[in-house]
C-alpha cells in the first residue's frame, strides 16, 4: 500500500479533526489514557498492517483451527505483526454490537484497503436464514463486507467449492462465495482444511509483495496448487513399480507401498500436502497410511466412495500443471496409461467399475464455474 | 409478558431485553437474549443456535465406511471425535471388533484432542472473559516474574521475559490497530485480576498459541493431518513396522513412536506447569463470583469414555465415568442406555423443525427432522431481520434432547461431578485439592468457575493418560503384537442385509452419540445428538430450560452495555454450534419441499 491510512481517510473526505476523534475513540475503547491518542494517530498515519476481516458462514471452523497451527510464520506473529485481524468471530474479544462495530469501523475507515477472508459459505435456501448473523442472513454480511474489500480470500473447500454441506443433495443450497461475489476476484485456498502454512503463506505473500499471488484458472495460487499430490508423493516409486497396499495392515501397508488400490485420490488432487506436509511437515495422509480423500478438489464428497480406487489415470508427468493438463488431457481416458507399470491395476479397476461410475477427474482442468 | 417456574428458576421476561449476537469466541453461530430486572439481574435467558447444515441428510445412501469423514466435518474444533464415534457406530452395527493397538491409538488421538481443545478454550476462547488484556500494560514485570516463579517451575519466568512481552503488547496497542482486541469490554468492573496477573495470562495466551500446535502433531503422525485426521472402520490406517523391511517408510516406526512420546512429555509439562497454575491463580481472584451453576447442581450426564481394552464400552471398562445424576442426588448415579427408545428423546416445539405431534419426543433411531423456520408471534423485526426472538414460539436450530424427560448438563464438569459422586480417587482427589487451595466448599463446583476448573483438571488427567496409553502401545509391540486393523468385514458382501448401531464418546464438550441404520451396504439413516445440543437446548413442551439458559439465570451484570458476564458463562460451556445444529433426521421432509429461491 502506498497510501497511509490517514491519507486514505483524508481522500474519503474525513477531516483531521474527525481523524483525531477516531483515535480518541480507539484509545477509549482500550481503556487507555488520553496520552495514547497522538501515539495512535501517528501510527495510523503510517499504518503498517493490512486490516483483515475474517467472516464465518456455514462451516466447521477447521480453517481457523488450521490457521492457528501455522509454524512459519507463527500464527501469533501473523496476528500481532503482519496483519490486523480486526474481525474474526472465533478469536475476537468483542461480541454482539461491539463486534459488529469492529466490522463497520474497518469498512468505513479503510474502504478498498482491507482483505476479506471468508471461511464457510452462505446457504441460499430459506432466504439465507440457515445461517444467521446479528439477526440477518449471513449472505447479506458477506456481500456488504465484500463490496469495499481490496481482495477476497476463500479459505478452505467450503468457501471455494461448497464442501460437505454442499454435497448432494445440498439441503441448504450452500453456495461457494465466487458465485455470490461475481464482480470480485476470489483467491481460492481449497482444502478441508487448507494446510496452515499455505494459509499464512498466501497472507504473507500479499503483505510482503503488496499484490496477490499468481492464480490458476480456478483462482488457486499456483505456488501451492499447481501439482498433484501424486506427482511429489514419496510413495510414487512404489506406484511406478506396481507395489500396492492390497488390504489394511498388510505387508504393503507396513512397507509404505502405494495406496492407489485403497482409493487414494492423490493422482487427481491438486494440493501441497506431499511437498509442504502437514503441521510443520510432520506428515501427510499418505505417509500416515491412509489414501488422500481429495479434500481440496471441487465436489470431492460426491466423487467417492473414498475407498474405491480411481477408475482411470492419465499418464502425464510431473511437469504438467493443472491448467495444461486441463487444456490438453481432460477426457483422454487412459491414453497414457500403458506407459505405466500399473497397467494391471488399472485394468482391474475398470472391471470393478463397469457399472458406470463417474470418471474421476481433477477439478483443475475444467476451468469453468457454474 | 410471562412468568413461570421451572427447575427451581423463576422465568420472567418482563424486564429490559438485551441481545448478544454474534456471541464470539465459540465455534459457529450463537445468539443470546436476556431480560434484566431493575437491578440488572438476568431473569430470563434465551439461547438460539443460528446455523443449520443438514449433514445427516447428505449421508443417506452413502458407504458407511465413508461416514467418519462426513461427520468429522460437523466440527473442526473438536476435530476427530465425530469421526471416532462414527467408526464406533459402524463397527457396532456391523459387529466389527478392532485390535488392541487400534483402540490404544484411537485413545491417544482422542486424548490429544481433549488436551489441545481444553487448552485452546482456556487461553484463546475463554481467558478474555477473566483477563483484561490492555491492563497488562500497567504491570510491573518484576512482580509478574515473582508471581510466576512462586506458582510454577515453568522456566519462562524472568522479569526480562515478561518485559519483552509487555513491550510487544505496548507496541501493538500503540499501533492503533488493535486487531482481535478491538472493542473488548476492557476496564469493566467485573475484571478482577491485578495488572501483574493480567500480564502473566497474556504472556501465556501467546505461549499456549505456540504450544497447542505441537500437541496436535500426534494426530498428524497417526492420522496424517490436523485438523481432520484420517480414521478407519475396523482399526486405524497407520500400520506399524518397527524393524522389518522398509520400516523407514512405514506410517509408524521407532522414530514416529519416539516423536509421539516426546510430544506427550512436553504436553504434560505444559499443562501441569502453565495451564493448571494459571487456572488456580486466576480462579483465586474470582472465587466470590460463583454464578452460572445452572443445571449442574441438578442434572448432569456422561456416556463415559476411553475404553481401556478394545471392543468393550461398558462402564467398568471406561476411564471417564458414565452415568446420570438427577435432582442433585450425588448418592445415586443412574445407568444410561443409548439404545433404550424411552431414555433419550428430542423435542422440537421451540426448534425450527416440525413434528407431527410436537408434544412428544422422539428417539434418534426414529428421528424426524423437517426444517420449519418460523418466528414466534411476539418476535420483533422480520424473518430476515430479527430484532428479538419470541421464546414462546420457535427460536433456534437446536433441538431439545431430554434424558428420561430431564434437561441435562454435559461436559467436563458433568464428568467430574459424576466421578466425584462415585468417589473415584482420580477425580475426587484433584477436586478436593483444588477446592482446598482456593478455600471453597464443594458447592462452589456448581458454577461457571467450576466448569472452567473441571476442564483444566481434565486436561491434566488426559495428558497423563496419554503417557499410560503410549506405554501400553510399546508393551504390545514388545510382545510382538503390531496389528492395527481388522479387515474381516471390510467388504460390504460380508455385511448383514440390514442392521443398526450406536456409537458414543465423551467429546471435550460432553456426551456425543451417533445412531445409524444400514441397509444393503448403504446408510439408510444417520443421527447425531451432540454435547451442545444438550447444553444449548431450548425449552421443551413442559417449559424446561436447557443448560445455557439455566446457567445465565439470576446473574447480575455490572454494566448491561457490556454483557461480559453473559459471555463468561456461555463460554464456560465451550459452545460448539456447528455440532449442535447440523441435525437433520433420516425421515426428513423430501428435499423438493425445501424452498429454493
Amino acid at each position: 500500500m502506498s497510501e497511509t491510512v490517514y491519507e486514505v481517510m483524508k481522500s474519503q473526505g474525513i477531516t483531521r479533526r474527525s481523524f483525531i476523534k477516531f483515535c480518541s475513540l480507539m484509545a477509549a475503547g482500550m481503556s487507555l489514557a488520553p496520552s495514547f491518542v497522538p501515539v495512535i494517530a501517528q501510527a495510523l498515519e503510517t499504518m503498517p498492517r493490512v486490516p483483515v476481516l475474517w467472516l464465518h458462514g456455514l462451516e466447521c471452523t477447521c480453517c481457523s483451527e488450521s490457521f492457528i497451527r501455522s509454524s512459519h510464520p507463527l500464527a501469533k506473529d501473523v496476528i500481532l505483526s503482519m496483519i490486523s485481524l480486526d474481525y474474526d468471530d472465533t478469536l475476537m474479544a468483542a461480541a454482539g454490537n461491539e463486534a459488529e462495530a469492529c466490522l463497520e469501523s474497518v469498512m468505513e475507515k479503510y474502504p478498498g484497503e482491507y482483505i476479506l477472508a471468508v471461511e464457510g459459505n452462505p446457504p441460499m435456501n430459506e432466504d439465507g436464514m440457515y445461517c444467521i448473523v446479528g439477526g440477518k442472513p449471513f449472505v447479506e454480511q458477506l456481500r456488504r463486507v465484500a463490496s469495499k474489500a481490496k481482495a477476497v480470500i476463500a479459505w478452505g473447500s467450503c468457501a471455494s467449492w461448497g464442501c460437505v454441506q454442499a454435497a448432494k443433495p445440498n439441503p441448504t443450497q450452500a453456495t461457494p462465495i465466487h458465485e455470490i461475489l461475481t464482480d470480485k476476484q476470489v483467491i481460492k485456498i481449497p482444502g478441508c482444511p487448507p494446510i496452515a502454512e499455505v494459509m499464512t503463506g498466501v497472507i504473507t505473500y500479499i503483505t510482503t509483495f503488496g499484490r496477490i499471488p499468481d492464480l490458476d484458472r480456478e483462482g488457486r495460487p499456483k505456488m501451492f496448487y499447481s501439482q498433484r499430490i501424486h506427482d511429489k508423493c514419496y510413495r510414487r516409486p512404489n506406484y511406478d513399480a506396481g507395489q500396492y497396499v492390497e488390504h489394511w495392515d498388510d505387508e504393503g501397508a507396513r512397507k509404505g507401498y502405494c495406496l492407489y488400490k485403497m482409493g487414494c485420490k492423490g493422482p487427481v488432487t491438486y494440493n501441497a500436502c506431499s511437498t509442504t506436509g502437514w503441521n510443520n511437515g510432520v506428515s501427510f495422509p499418505i505417509k500416515s497410511g491412509h489414501g488422500c480423500i481429495g479434500c481440496s478438489e471441487k465436489d470431492f464428497w460426491d466423487k467417492g466412495p473414498f475407498y474405491k480406487h480411481l477408475s482411470n489415470l492419465d499418464g502425464f508427468g510431473i511437469e504438467a500443471d493443472a491448467d495444461t493438463i486441463g487444456l490438453t488431457a481432460l477426457g483422454v481416458a487412459g491414453a497414457g496409461v500403458a506407459a505405466h507399470a500399473l497397467l494391471t491395476g488399472v485394468k482391474k479397476s475398470r472391471e470393478d467399475h463397469e457399472s458406470g461410475k463417474t470418471k474421476d477427474s481433477p477439478s483443475g482442468p475444467s476451468g469453468k464455474d457454474q | 409478558m410471562s412468568v413461570y417456574e421451572t427447575q427451581g428458576f423463576r422465568m420472567d421476561n418482563s424486564g429490559r431485553r438485551v441481545v448478544v449476537d454474534p456471541v464470539t469466541r465459540i465455534e459457529g453461530h450463537l445468539r443470546c437474549e436476556v431480560n434484566l430486572d431493575s437491578n440488572n439481574i438476568i431473569r430470563n435467558a434465551v439461547s438460539s443456535g443460528t446455523m443449520w447444515r443438514g449433514i445427516e441428510t447428505i449421508l443417506k445412501g452413502r458407504d458407511p465406511r465413508d461416514a467418519w469423514a462426513f461427520t468429522q466435518r460437523i466440527c473442526g474444533v473438536c476435530t476427530g471425535v465425530h469421526a471416532m464415534v462414527s467408526v464406533r457406530t459402524v463397527e457396532d452395527a456391523l459387529g466389527i471388533s478392532i485390535p488392541d493397538n487400534a483402540n490404544i491409538i484411537r485413545n491417544l488421538m482422542h486424548l490429544t484432542l481433549m488436551v489441545q481443545d481444553h487448552l485452546v478454550h482456556f487461553y484463546h476462547l475463554h481467558a478474555m472473559d477473566w483477563v483484561d488484556v490492555p491492563n497488562a500494560l500497567k504491570a510491573d514485570p518484576r512482580q509478574t516474574s515473582a508471581i510466576a516463579q512462586k506458582i510454577s517451575r515453568w522456566p519462562n519466568s524472568s522479569p526480562g521475559y515478561f518485559r519483552d512481552v509487555q513491550n510487544r503488547l505496548k507496541k501493538f496497542v500503540e499501533s492503533g490497530q488493535l486487531g482481535p482486541f478491538m472493542n473488548g469490554y476492557w476496564g469493566n468492573p467485573s475484571y478482577k485480576l491485578p495488572a501483574e496477573v493480567n500480564l502473566l495470562a497474556v504472556t501465556h495466551y501467546l505461549e499456549a498459541l505456540d504450544f497447542q500446535k505441537e500437541i496436535v502433531k500426534i494426530h498428524t503422525i497417526f492420522g496424517g493431518k490436523n485438523p481432520h485426521p484420517n480414521w478407519l472402520v475396523g482399526g486405524v490406517p497407520c500400520a506399524i513396522n518397527i524393524d522389518g523391511d522398509l520400516a523407514a517408510g512405514a506410517p509408524l516406526n521407532m522414530e514416529r513412536l519416539n516423536y509421539v512420546s516426546q510430544i506427550i512429555e512436553r504436553t504434560i509439562t505444559f499443562i501441569d506447569q502453565v495451564y493448571i497454575p494459571d487456572l488456580v491463580a486466576i480462579a483465586s481472584y474470582y472465587k466470590d463470583w460463583l454464578y452460572g451453576g445452572g443445571l449442574s447442581s441438578q442434572n448432569v450426564m456422561s456416556y463415559g469414555e476411553f475404553p481401556d481394552h478394545p471392543n468393550d464400552y461398558s462402564p467398568r471398562n471406561l476411564l471417564l465415568p458414565r452415568g446420570a445424576i438427577i435432582g442433585g442426588d450425588l448418592s445415586t448415579v443412574h445407568p444410561v442406555d443409548l439404545r433404550n427408545p424411552r431414555e433419550i428423546e428430542e423435542y422440537v416445539v421451540h426448534s425450527w423443525y416440525r413434528y407431527p405431534d410436537e408434544t412428544r419426543g422422539i428417539h434418534p433411531w426414529d428421528g424426524i427432522t423437517d426444517p420449519n423456520y418460523v418466528l414466534g408471534k411476539k418476535a420483533k423485526g422480520t424473518p430476515t431481520d430479527i430484532k428479538e426472538l419470541d421464546e414462546e414460539g420457535k427460536y433456534t436450530f437446536i433441538k431439545a434432547p431430554r434424558w428420561n424427560g430431564h434437561a441435562m448438563e454435559v461436559g467436563p464438569l458433568a464428568r467430574w461431578i459424576i466421578g466425584y459422586a462415585q468417589k473415584k480417587p482420580e477425580f475426587k482427589e484433584p477436586v478436593d485439592k483444588l477446592l482446598g487451595t482456593l478455600g471453597l466448599p464443594v458447592s462452589a463446583l456448581f458454577s461457571t468457575l467450576g466448569r472452567t476448573a473441571a476442564r483444566g483438571l481434565e486436561a491434566s488427567w488426559a495428558a497423563h493418560k496419554m503417557r499410560y496409553f503410549h506405554k501400553r502401545l510399546m508393551d504390545n509391540i514388545r510382545a510382538g503384537n503390531t496389528a492395527t486393523a481388522n479387515t474381516e468385514k471390510w467388504e460390504p458382501r460380508t455385511w448383514p442385509k440390514e442392521c443398526k448401531g450406536v456409537g458414543f464418546a465423551e467429546a471435550p464438550r460432553g456426551a456425543l452419540g451417533h445412531w445409524i441404520r444400514i441397509r444393503e451396504g448403504k446408510i439408510e439413516n444417520y443421527q447425531a445428538v451432540v454435547p451442545t445440543t444438550w447444553n444449548g437446548s431450548p425449552r421443551d413442551p413442559k417449559g424446561q430450560i436447557g443448560a445455557f439458559e439455566a446457567a445465565l439465570m439470576n446473574t447480575p451484570l455490572a454494566d448491561p452495555k457490556q454483557p461480559l458476564e453473559i459471555l463468561r458463562t456461555l463460554h464456560s460451556f465451550d459452545p460448539c454450534l456447528a455440532c449442535s445444529t447440523h441435525i437433520m433426521g433420516p425421515e426428513g421432509e423430501p428435499l423438493h419441499s425445501v424452498k429454493v429461491r
